[in-house]
C-alpha cells in the first residue's frame, strides 16, 4: 500500500503546455509548404501562361472550332 | 391492505422500491433503469452509489469497522473496504484488450459484404446507364473541352498540344 500518491492537479496545462507549440508549429509547417508547394506554383503557371497567351488567336482557334453560338466557323 | 399483501410476496428488498403505502393507493413502481447507477469510468472516478448494495455480515461488520479510526484498519480490509465501494480499479479499468482487432477485422468483412450487395445490385437492380457514358459520346464531349479550351493553365487544355494535336509528353 505504498504507492506513490499519482499527479491530481495541472493535468490540462501539462497537456497544453506539451501540444499547443506542436500544434502551432505543424499548422505553420502546413500553411508554409501550402504557400511554397502550391500557390507559388501556381502564380507562376498562371504568369507564363498569359505572357505568350494571344486572346484574338485564341478566340479565331475556339471560333473555327464551332463551340460558339453568336459566330459561327467560317465556313458555314 | 392488498398492497401490502402483495408487497409480502415480493420480499423485503422490494419495499424500498415499489409500491408506497400512503392513502390507500399505490404509487408507480419505480424502475431499476431509473435508479442511479454504478458504472467504471475514468471520467466519472466517484460513482454515484457504491457497487456492492447488499453487504454481506462480514461487509457489514468492516462498514461499522470503518467508522471509527481508519489508521485501525489493516492493509486487506482497507483493500476489501475499496472492493466494496467500486467494481474495478483505475489500472483495471484502463486495461487495454485485443478488442479492437475483432472490431477492425468485423468491419473489414463487413466492407467486403457490402461490396458483394452493391455489385449484385448495380448488376440485378439498376438499369443501363445514360448514353452520355458510352465512349463516342464521351470522345465528342473531350474534344469540345478542349475546343473550349477548359482550364488553359492548370489543367486538362494545357496538357493538350494544340499545334501537333496530341497529349503534352
Amino acid at each position: 500500500m505504498s504507492l506513490p500518491k499519482p499527479l491530481m492537479r495541472g493535468l490540462l496545462g501539462k497537456r497544453l503546455r506539451f501540444h499547443l507549440p506542436i500544434a502551432f508549429g505543424l499548422s505553420l509547417v502546413a500553411a508554409i509548404a501550402f504557400k511554397y508547394g502550391v500557390t507559388e506554383p501556381r502564380k507562376r503557371a498562371y504568369a507564363e501562361f498569359y505572357k505568350q497567351y494571344d486572346a484574338v488567336k485564341e478566340f479565331n482557334a475556339m471560333k473555327e472550332a464551332g463551340v460558339f453560338e453568336s459566330v459561327r466557323p467560317s465556313g458555314e | 391492505m392488498l398492497a401490502s399483501r402483495a408487497l409480502s410476496l415480493v420480499g423485503k428488498r422490494a419495499i424500498s422500491t415499489s409500491v408506497c403505502l400512503r392513502g390507500g393507493h399505490g404509487v408507480a413502481k419505480v424502475e431499476r433503469y431509473t435508479l442511479p447507477a454504478y458504472f467504471d469510468r475514468r471520467e466519472n472516478p466517484l460513482p454515484d452509489i457504491c457497487y456492492v448494495e447488499n453487504l454481506s455480515p462480514v461487509q457489514a461488520s468492516l462498514k461499522e469497522k470503518e467508522k471509527g479510526s481508519w489508521a485501525a484498519l489493516s492493509a486487506d480490509e482497507k483493500i476489501a473496504l475499496y472492493r466494496i465501494s467500486f467494481h474495478q480499479s483505475f489500472a483495471e479499468m484502463n486495461q487495454e484488450s485485443p478488442e479492437w482487432k475483432t472490431v477492425v477485422g468485423g468491419m473489414f468483412f463487413l466492407f467486403g459484404l457490402t461490396g458483394l450487395l452493391v455489385l449484385w445490385q448495380r448488376k440485378y437492380v439498376y438499369g443501363p446507364v445514360p448514353h452520355t457514358l458510352d465512349p463516342e459520346y464521351k470522345q465528342k464531349e473531350l474534344q469540345r473541352v478542349l475546343d473550349m479550351r477548359m482550364n488553359p493553365v492548370e489543367g486538362i487544355s494545357s496538357k493538350w498540344d494544340y499545334e501537333n494535336k496530341q497529349w503534352k509528353k
